[in-house]
Formats: C-alpha cells, sequence, structure tokens
C-alpha cells in the first residue's frame, strides 16, 4: 500500500516534471510553428541562473522562482530580434538556426564557467509514506507545474493579451487588419516561452547534474511530448506529458529505465500514428 | 537558360566530377584521400535525404536509422561471410526492408509534415537505445558481437567482388566511394526526369491535386522513401569501409541534425546542393578541432547562425541566383526584372525540380 | 571470429607494406633536432569534455617536462592534439590525420572505451605506438596498444569488500548502461558473491536519464545493505542529489566505481557526497612528494582546472612510461620501444610506483580506498602493486603476440 502510494507519487511527478519541461517548448511551438533546437540550452541556462544567483547569495527560492525565467526569458527575448524573427513561416531555417543557436550557447557557457559547476543543495527535507522516504521537493515540482499550468491557461484565455496572441496565431494578417502588431506579440510570445522553459530549468536545478551539456537531455523527448499533445497548448501538454510519464515510470519501475524510454518511445509512435493531429487535435478541439 | 544549355552543362560538370575522383590520387597525399574518402560517403548519405526531403517532399529528421542500419548491416555480414560483396548487398536489402515497413506504417496512416519527423526521429532515438545495450555476449548474429556502445572494431572492409583475399587498398575504396557518389548523383538526376521523378514532384508540390489526377500519393512517397533508405544503407556501408568501425552513435540525434544543416547550408531542392554542404561543414568540423584557442561548439554555432540569416537559400540556389542574373544581365534587362521577382516569391520554399 | 580475425591480419599486412615503408623512410629522415612528434586525440568540447580538458593539461606538462630536461633522445618533443568534440567519427578521422599526415611516433588518447575501439585498427593498421591512459572495463589484448589506467580487479576487488565490511551483505547494483557499466556490474556481483554477499538486483540506466524517482522507490523496497554505483557522467550525478533530497542520504552507504573521477565531491553539496566509498589509483588528496609538485605544477599553470583525479594522472604517467621506454631503447623505433617497454618499465609518478606489465601490456600499480568527507577523498587504506588480474586472465601478448582484439571476460566461470 505505501509501496502504491509512492509509485503513484513517482508516477505525478515524472509527468509533472515532464510538463515543466514541455510547456515552454509547446507556447513556441504550438504558437509560433518554430521548432526550437536550443530548447534544452534555455533550460540549461536557467538552472545555470538559478545556481549562480543561489551561490552568490540569493535566496534559493528566489533565485529558481524570479532570477531563472527573468534571465531566459531575456535571453529569448534577445534571440527573437537578433535571429528568430527573421525566420518565422520557415520550419526548417528555424531548426537549422537554433541548433546552431544551442552550439554557441553551449560554446558561450563552457568558455565562461568551465564544464563544471558546483550545484545547489535541495531545499526542503523529506517525508516518509509508511516505510519509504520521498522528499518534499517532489510535492514541490508538483505545486510548481499545476501553478504554472494555472497561469499559462489563465493568461491566453482571459487576458487581452490572450485574445491577441491568439487571434495573431490563427491569422496574422486578419489580426494586422484590425489594427495588432503582430511582430510585438511574436516577440512578447517567444519571450514567454523561454521564460517558462527557464524556470524548468531553475526548479529542476537543485535535483539535476548541472553541466553545459546537460540540455541534451531533455530535447527530443520534449519535442516528442509537443507534438504528441498536438496544437492546444496546456490540454495538449498536459495529456501527452501525462500519458508518456505515466508509461515511462511505470516501464521503468517493472522493467529497466532502457526499457522504460523505449516503451516512452513506442507509445509515442502509435500515438501519433493513430492521432496525427496529436491527442488534443482528436479529443480538446479549440480549447487553449 | 535553355534546357539544352542545361543539361550540357551538367553533362561537363558529372565529366569532370570522373576526371577528378580518377586524378585524385595521384595529386593529394594518402591522409586527404581518405579524409576525402569519409567526405564522399557522408556526401552519399546527404543526397539520399536531398532527394526524399528536396524531391519527395518527405521530412525525414531520422535518416541515420537507414545509415546505421546499413553499416550494421554490412559489419555483420562482412564478419560472418569474411566476404564484402554479399555484405554490401546486406547494406542495401536491410536499411530498404524497414523504410519499406516504415513508410508502409506512416504514409498510409497520411502522416505527413512535422508529424512525420518527430516519427523517423523517435525511431532513430529506439534503434540507438537497442544497439547501445547489446553489449552483451547474447547479443551475436552468428560469429559478430554487436558489442553495444564499444561498437564492432574490425571489421572488414571492402575486396574485390567475390574474392575476399583481394582487399582493396585506400586508392581503390576513393575509387569506389566516388565512383558511387557520381552513380548515385546521375542515378537521381536520371530518375528525376522520368515520368516517376515527375510525379514525385507533383506530388511534394500538391498531394491533393496529383491523387486527383489519378496518381496514388501514398505509393509515390513510400517508393521514394524506400529508395531513400536503400541509398543511405548504401552510404552507411561505404562509411563502415572507410573507419572499419561502427557503434551504436550513428544513430545520435547530432547526426541526424548534421544531415539537416548540410542540406540546409548547400540549399534544399538541389542534388548538389547537399554534396556541397556535406564537404563543407565535414571540412569546416574537422578544421576546428585541430585548433586550441575557442571551444569547437562556440565556432560550429557561430557560423551556422550567421549563414542562416545571410544566406537562407543555401549555397547553390543563391550561387545559380546570380550567375543566372549575370547570364540574363547580358540579355534582356526586363526578363531579369522578372526573374528576380520569381525568386522572390519562391523564397523559403523549396526550388523548383529542373 | 577466427577467419574475419585472419582476414583483417591479411588485410592489415598487406596495407602496411605499402603504407608503412614511405612512413619509416620519411620517418628517418628528420635531423636530430627535429622535434619528436607525440599525438594526443581528447575530447575538449562536447559531453566528455569535463574529462578530457584536464587530461589535455596533463599531457602538456608532461612534454613540457621533458623538453625542459633536455627531451629524449637529445630532440625536443612536440605534442600535436586535436579536439575530438566527443564525436567518434572524428576520433577515427584524426587517427588517421596523426598517423598518415603529422606522422607521430606515439599517441597518447581516447576517453571511452568506444573511442578507444574506434581509433585501435587504425593504429595497428598504421603502425603508430598507442597508449590508452583510462580506467576501463578491461580485457585489451593488442602488442600495439599499451593501456595505463586502472581495471576492476586493481579497484573493485578491493572496493567490494571493504565496503561489505561497513555496511552488510546485500546490495544493490546501479550502472551506467554501456560496456564498462555492464562489464563493471558482472565484476561487482563476482566479487560479492566471492565475500558471501547477495545481489538484490542490477539496474541499468541509460547515460541520458535524469529522474532517479522510481529507482529510488525499488531501492527502498529491496532494502540493501549497501549500494554499488557505476554510473557515469553529468546527468547521473542527478541520483545522489535526488537520494539526498528523498532523505535516504545515511540510511544506505553508497560505493562507487566512478564518482568522484570529474570532480562530483565538490560540484554536489557536502551533504550529498559525504561517506560515499570510492577506489582509485589516485587521489589529488596524496600526500607524497610527488603527487603534491604535480598538483601544485598543474594548478598553478591551469588555474580552472576542479580536480585531478586518476584520469588525469594516469596520463601523465602514460607519458612518462611511453617516454622511459624510449629512452631504453635508444630510438623511436616501434617494435624496439615495445620490446623496452615490455621489459618491465616502471616510473614513480604521483600516484607511486607504476610498472608496465610485459604480458598484459596494462599497468601494476597502487589502488588507494578513500571516503568523502567535506568534499574531499580521505584515503583510508592503500594497497600498493596490484596487478591487472582480470586482463591476464584472458590475455598473454607473450605467448600470442599477434592478438590483436579486447575480450570480455567470463566473470562467472
Amino acid at each position: 500500500m505505501d509501496l502504491a502510494a509512492l509509485l503513484a507519487l513517482n508516477v505525478i511527478n515524472g509527468a509533472a516534471s515532464l510538463f515543466l519541461l514541455c510547456l515552454g517548448l509547446a507556447i513556441i511551438f504550438g504558437m509560433m510553428r518554430i521548432i526550437n533546437l536550443a530548447h534544452g540550452e534555455f533550460v540549461m541556462l536557467g538552472a545555470y541562473a538559478a545556481v549562480l544567483s543561489a551561490n552568490a547569495g540569493v535566496n534559493i527560492w528566489i533565485a529558481m522562482l524570479v532570477v531563472a525565467p527573468l534571465f531566459v526569458g531575456l535571453v529569448g527575448l534577445l534571440v527573437e530580434r537578433c535571429l528568430v524573427r527573421f525566420l518565422y513561416g520557415r520550419l526548417v531555417d528555424s531548426m537549422l538556426a537554433t541548433w546552431g543557436l544551442s552550439l554557441l550557447i553551449i560554446g558561450i557557457v563552457t568558455t565562461i564557467f568551465g564544464n563544471t559547476m558546483q550545484g545547489v543543495p535541495t531545499p526542503l527535507g523529506g517525508f516518509s509514506i509508511g516505510d519509504y522516504r520521498t522528499s518534499w521537493y517532489t510535492l514541490f515540482l508538483l505545486a510548481v507545474a499545476i501553478v504554472m499550468m494555472a497561469i499559462v491557461y489563465a493568461v491566453l484565455r482571459y487576458t487581452r493579451y490572450g485574445l491577441i496572441a491568439r487571434a495573431v496565431m490563427q491569422n496574422p494578417d486578419m489580426a494586422a487588419v484590425l489594427g495588432v502588431n503582430p511582430t510585438h506579440v511574436y516577440m512578447a510570445t517567444f519571450s514567454l516561452g523561454a521564460a517558462v522553459t527557464g524556470l524548468a530549468g531553475g526548479v529542476l536545478a537543485p535535483v539535476s547534474g548541472i553541466t553545459p551539456v546537460m540540455g541534451g537531455a531533455y530535447v527530443a523527448k520534449a519535442f516528442i511530448t509537443v507534438v504528441g499533445g498536438g496544437a492546444a497548448i496546456i490540454s495538449g501538454t498536459l495529456s501527452a506529458s501525462g500519458l508518456f510519464g505515466f508509461v515511462n515510470q511505470l516501464g521503468a519501475y517493472f522493467t529497466t529505465p532502457v526499457y522504460g524510454e523505449v516503451i516512452l518511445f513506442l507509445s509515442a509512435i502509435v500515438l501519433i500514428r493513430l492521432l496525427p493531429q496529436g491527442i488534443s487535435g482528436r479529443f480538446f478541439k479549440g480549447t487553449v | 537558360m535553355s534546357d539544352t544549355a542545361k543539361l550540357s552543362v551538367q553533362i561537363a560538370a558529372v565529366l569532370v566530377a570522373c576526371i577528378a575522383v580518377a586524378l585524385m590520387p595521384g595529386y593529394v597525399d594518402l591522409f586527404q584521400l581518405m579524409q576525402f574518402t569519409l567526405f564522399a560517403s557522408m556526401a552519399v548519405l546527404a543526397l539520399s535525404l536531398g532527394f526524399i526531403w528536396g524531391f519527395g517532399g518527405i521530412l525525414c529528421f531520422g535518416q541515420t536509422a537507414f545509415f546505421g542500419l546499413g553499416a550494421y548491416a554490412y559489419a555483420v555480414a562482412a564478419i560472418n561471410f569474411g566476404d564484402s560483396t554479399p555484405a554490401i548487398l546486406m547494406a542495401i536489402i536491410v536499411p530498404s526492408l524497414f523504410a519499406l515497413a516504415l513508410g508502409y506504417f506512416v504514409f498510409y496512416g497520411r502522416i505527413s509534415d512535422v508529424y512525420l519527423g518527430v516519427i523517423t526521429l523517435t525511431v532513430t532515438l529506439i534503434l540507438f537505445n537497442v544497439f547501445n545495450s547489446t553489449a552483451g555476449d547474447e547479443y551475436t548474429i552468428g560469429v559478430a558481437r554487436l558489442g553495444g556502445f564499444n561498437g564492432m572494431p574490425a571489421v572488414p572492409t571492402f575486396n574485390m567482388p567475390f574474392d575476399p583475399s583481394g582487399i582493396l587498398f585506400p586508392e581503390h575504396s576513393w575509387y569506389v566511394t566516388g565512383g558511387v557518389l557520381i552513380a548515385v548523383y546521375v542515378g537521381l538526376r536520371l530518375l528525376l526526369r522520368s515520368r516517376f521523378g515527375r510525379v514525385a514532384v507533383a506530388v511534394r508540390e500538391n498531394e491533393t491535386r496529383a491523387a486527383l489526377l489519378g496518381y496514388d500519393p501514398r505509393v509515390v512517397k513510400l517508393w521514394v522513401f524506400v529508395l531513400g533508405g536503400a541509398i543511405a544503407g548504401l552510404a552507411g556501408a561505404l562509411y563502415v569501409n572507410w573507419g572499419a568501425f561502427v557503434g551504436p552513435t550513428i544513430f545520435a540525434l547530432s547526426l541526424s541534425a548534421e544531415i539537416i544543416i548540410w542540406i540546409c547550408i548547400g540549399g534544399l531542392g538541389t542534388l548538389i546542393g547537399p554534396v556541397v554542404g556535406c564537404f563543407l561543414i565535414q571540412y569546416l568540423v574537422s578544421q576546428i578541432g585541430s585548433q586550441q584557442s575557442f571551444n569547437s561548439n562556440l565556432i560550429l554555432g557561430a557560423i551556422l547562425v550567421v549563414f542562416v540569416v545571410l544566406l537562407p537559400k543555401g549555397l547553390v540556389p543563391t550561387l545559380r541566383n546570380l550567375i543566372l542574373s549575370g547570364w540574363h544581365l547580358v540579355g534582356d534587362a526586363r526578363r531579369k526584372g522578372a526573374e528576380a521577382k520569381r525568386n522572390d516569391l519562391a523564397a523559403g520554399q523549396p526550388v523548383g525540380a529542373e | 571470429m577466427t577467419i574475419s580475425r585472419r582476414k583483417f591480419l591479411h588485410s592489415t599486412m598487406a596495407a602496411s607494406a605499402v603504407l608503412a615503408s614511405p612512413a619509416i623512410s620519411t620517418r628517418y629522415a628528420f635531423g636530430a633536432d627535429d622535434p619528436i612528434r607525440v599525438g594526443s586525440l581528447l575530447d575538449q568540447s562536447g559531453a566528455i569534455a569535463s574529462s578530457g580538458v584536464t587530461m589535455v593539461a596533463a599531457i602538456q606538462l608532461a612534454i613540457d617536462e621533458i623538453n625542459e630536461a633536455g627531451g629524449l633522445l637529445g630532440r625536443p618533443l612536440e605534442l600535436i592534439q586535436y579536439d575530438t568534440q566527443s564525436n567518434i567519427q572524428l576520433y577515427s578521422q584524426y587517427a588517421q590525420q596523426l598517423a598518415l599526415k603529422d606522422r607521430v611516433d606515439v599517441v597518447h588518447g581516447g576517453i571511452t572505451s568506444a573511442s578507444r575501439e574506434a581509433i585501435r585498427p587504425t593504429f595497428d593498421r598504421f603502425q603508430v605506438l598507442y597508449f590508452y591512459n583510462v580506467l576501463y572495463e578491461g580485457g585489451v589484448c593488442d602488442r600495439n596498444v599499451f593501456c595505463t589506467g586502472t581495471t576492476p580487479a586493481q579497484t573493485v576487488e578491493k572496493l567490494v569488500p571493504f565496503a561489505m565490511k561497513n555496511s552488510g551483505k546485500k546490495a544493490y547494483i546501479l550502472a551506467a548502461d554501456y560496456n564498462y557499466g555492464q562489464i563493471t556490474a558482472k565484476w561487482m556481483t563476482k566479487y560479492m558473491r566471492d565475500n558471501g554477499g547477495e545481489i538484490l538486483s542490477v539496474d541499468f540506466f541509460p547515460l541520458d536519464v535524469t529522474n532517479f524517482g522510481p529507482t529510488i522507490s525499488k531501492i527502498q523496497a529491496a532494502k540493501p545493505d549497501l549500494i554499488l554505483s557505476a554510473l557515469v557522467g553529468g546527468n547521473h550525478v542527478s541520483f545522489y542529489r535526488q537520494w539526498e533530497s528523498a532523505g535516504m542520504k545515511g540510511q544506505i552507504p553508497i560505493a562507487s566505481t566512478t564518482f568522484g573521477l570529474v570532480n562530483e565531491p565538490s560540484t554536489v553539496d557536502a551533504s550529498v557526497s559525504k561517506d560515499i566509498y570510492g577506489c582509485y589509483g589516485y587521489y589529488e588528496e596524496l600526500e607524497t612528494p610527488e603527487s603534491t609538485a604535480f598538483v601544485d605544477k598543474l594548478k598553478s599553470r591551469w588555474a580552472e582546472i576542479p580536480y585531478i583525479s586518476e584520469l588525469t594522472a594516469t596520463t601523465y604517467e602514460g607519458v612518462y612510461l611511453w617516454a622511459e621506454g624510449v629512452k631504453k631503447a635508444g630510438t623511436l623505433d616501434r617494435m624496439k620501444v615495445i620490446e623496452a617497454l615490455e621489459s618491465g618499465i616502471s616510473y614513480k609518478g604521483p600516484s607511486g610506483e607504476v610498472t608496465l606489465d610485459g604480458p598484459t601490456h596494462h599497468t601494476v600499480r597502487n589502488a588507494y580506498l578513500a571516503q568523502v568527507q567535506d568534499r574531499k577523498w580521505n584515503v583510508l587504506e592503500t594497497f600498493q602493486d596490484v596487478q591487472p588480474s582480470d586482463t591476464a586472465m584472458v590475455c598473454n601478448l607473450a605467448e600470442n603476440p599477434n592478438d590483436n582484439q579486447q575480450y570480455v571476460i567470463d566473470i562467472d566461470s
């Protein structure tokens, strides 16, 4: 019984981490059709921002929840202005450019900080479920995922920016005719996506190994999840990360982590074959 | 440029390439020759994706799946048979069958665009995981141990057909690899001029319209995909012949992305573009590692970013446009304006097949 | 296997007959003051750069020291290092470049076993002496290759009984999912059983796994006395952090064959790394005069070096062992140098006295058992002159000089 509860917690935690990692990519890909291959490096920058500011004496919570998203959001803004804005509507060029960008970011970070980095201790302690111990931080990650989901949903669904953003994504020319400047919307959206990704990097920093190449572990999985989820940002990403996180963690528990990964990939293939528009294209049409 | 002029330029280019391949060993040292052998085998791989993506409209993120399967099929067969002749055939057959199965799965499910990309990428990741966990003795095919992450070292290289004792020297390997590259190029060129090639381009341009004209886009795409897989598999065999080694990193995401980069840099929708891009980037990457002052990722990343911004269409189309504008400058000035305008409209899309 | 190997040998000889002759003639065309070229292939960028960068510094240091002392055979040494960018294809490419274009007299390099296996055939084929200076799973048997790092029989054999004595008889093994991890896990299993222990489970992890939540649950369900870890790389460091954050630290001891090879004890928090057991051929905390001098020289010249581990020390010693061999042979001729090296060359380096073992081409060296305290390794026990007995089970180059493969040692028998 205790074990079942712990296992359930693991599955939820796996899904929550995956959701956090994918949300920023989903915003950028879902709304702008830009495949950001530097996504993993945005996660890495978020982790570095959190760790560096925490080591410099900033409170760890502020470092993770404020510094990391702000910094990566600014980086995103810079990247959008200097690079991505030339590439809208050019899916393949955007891939090439962001792949180059990811190498560039890895190179810059390695040159400045070297190949390893002193991490920060995990805040919060552990607690027991019966005989088993697990960390409060697991629950914290879950809480962050839920809050982020709520915020992004609220912004897209209820604010004027959200309305405009969705309108621009559907038909930029029409929106421009109605007096909206699509350039500003793209800029804000890319920056928002980057900030959300930076936050994910920030909160994962205390439980990860921090290296300049850490982003490589995330990019393929996040990409597969986002495409599997389909166009709707929240419902699509949530359902896909829930499904894949569930399959991956259970697979890893009952077999080995290797087969956990293989099972995740196989289920992604089957899913996309059965639902070519992603989960949300089939079940949550018209949602955010 | 008229059709005949274009054709004669192409024939001349192929002849020049043949002569260059034939004369190369006399002019460069052994190391450079082996480096060119590697580049040429990678260029065959680049051609395979350049064909299915640029002319079939199939964006495959996982062309390394076929490349790697071809390499492993060659290695396993060569170790077992001790003769490279059937091994090369296996390197073509195994990836073709795999491409047939995968292609049937996706095209008959009417999956296209980025979803297709994700499926092929995922297949590559699965293959990487699977081959990576074959370190134990139980993963042995015949007498060939798959070797897990450490890979399969000391794979027999090419020999004269059906004569295992006639091992090819590096010069001969170069003739084979360079010859295959030219043959594949010419073969694809001819194919594109054939009826099937025109239908494939029609499907790329507009699937629905092609279907309404009585062609089945699924079948057309499937055969384009299988052909691409076969060529990639052959490239895998050439690659193993160069290094006598194959390991699971052949399926890695970085190589898949690199092929896409070669094509983007050289020019999508051309056949010569992927070859040019491949040679250029491979040369660049090996030069970067020889210097010690800057981090290699930093330089390569900066070059790629600058390239996309400055030359979005890729080298070959940009150069061709320049030459064409020069051509028209001599002739009719108005025609030049129209040409430029047409090219502007085509920006960001694959340049049309010729 | 035999058929194909013979064929490969055949091709090797055929190729070398053609290729080696110009190589040799140019090599001897060098004048007395022309530098001796030493090749090096190490990753300075990409995923494995965290190990490679410090190793390059160690090679550079050794070469400079030898040059300051007057060079070898009266000629200076010149280092040619290529950044292999954590890319196996570039290893093959640069190996050919070193052998054919730069015509080096020896190559030191390779970090992962995959990189070594990719370049080993090239150096065999073009007859360039090759030193692999990294700890690995053992079993390479090739007369052209010398492996100077530790193998499982030198470290795991000491680590497992010691950790068992300090914990209990039931172990849970975590290892990276590739050859090194899988073979090391087999050795761990063997040494546990030899000492009357029991293995509850062996779990393998791909190198990009970062979430160890389910594993930590599984470990708790299995209730082992001891955890043996052969986890590798930056992503796997997550395990130790998540273990601590789950509050498991101090509940079950951990012994590792890999933790600390880069600079893990100082990148994670002191509470995360505390009490982990390790057994390596070298730690920068060793206080012999050779060790402190080595650490001072490296760190004063490259201030950014975070930690000097076995990888760096064996690389440095590898260069010196080769130099001793050349001195003894009195020539750079490859076969004469190999024969000199096989005659039992030794060198007193930072890790202590290191002797090359002729029949296996591996090293007899000291092993040190240590435990992390306050981000530093605290050396608990020293084992003098440990033999590479694992590779010796399968490899005898004195009897079979033409052998050139990596054996998978049959541990169960």
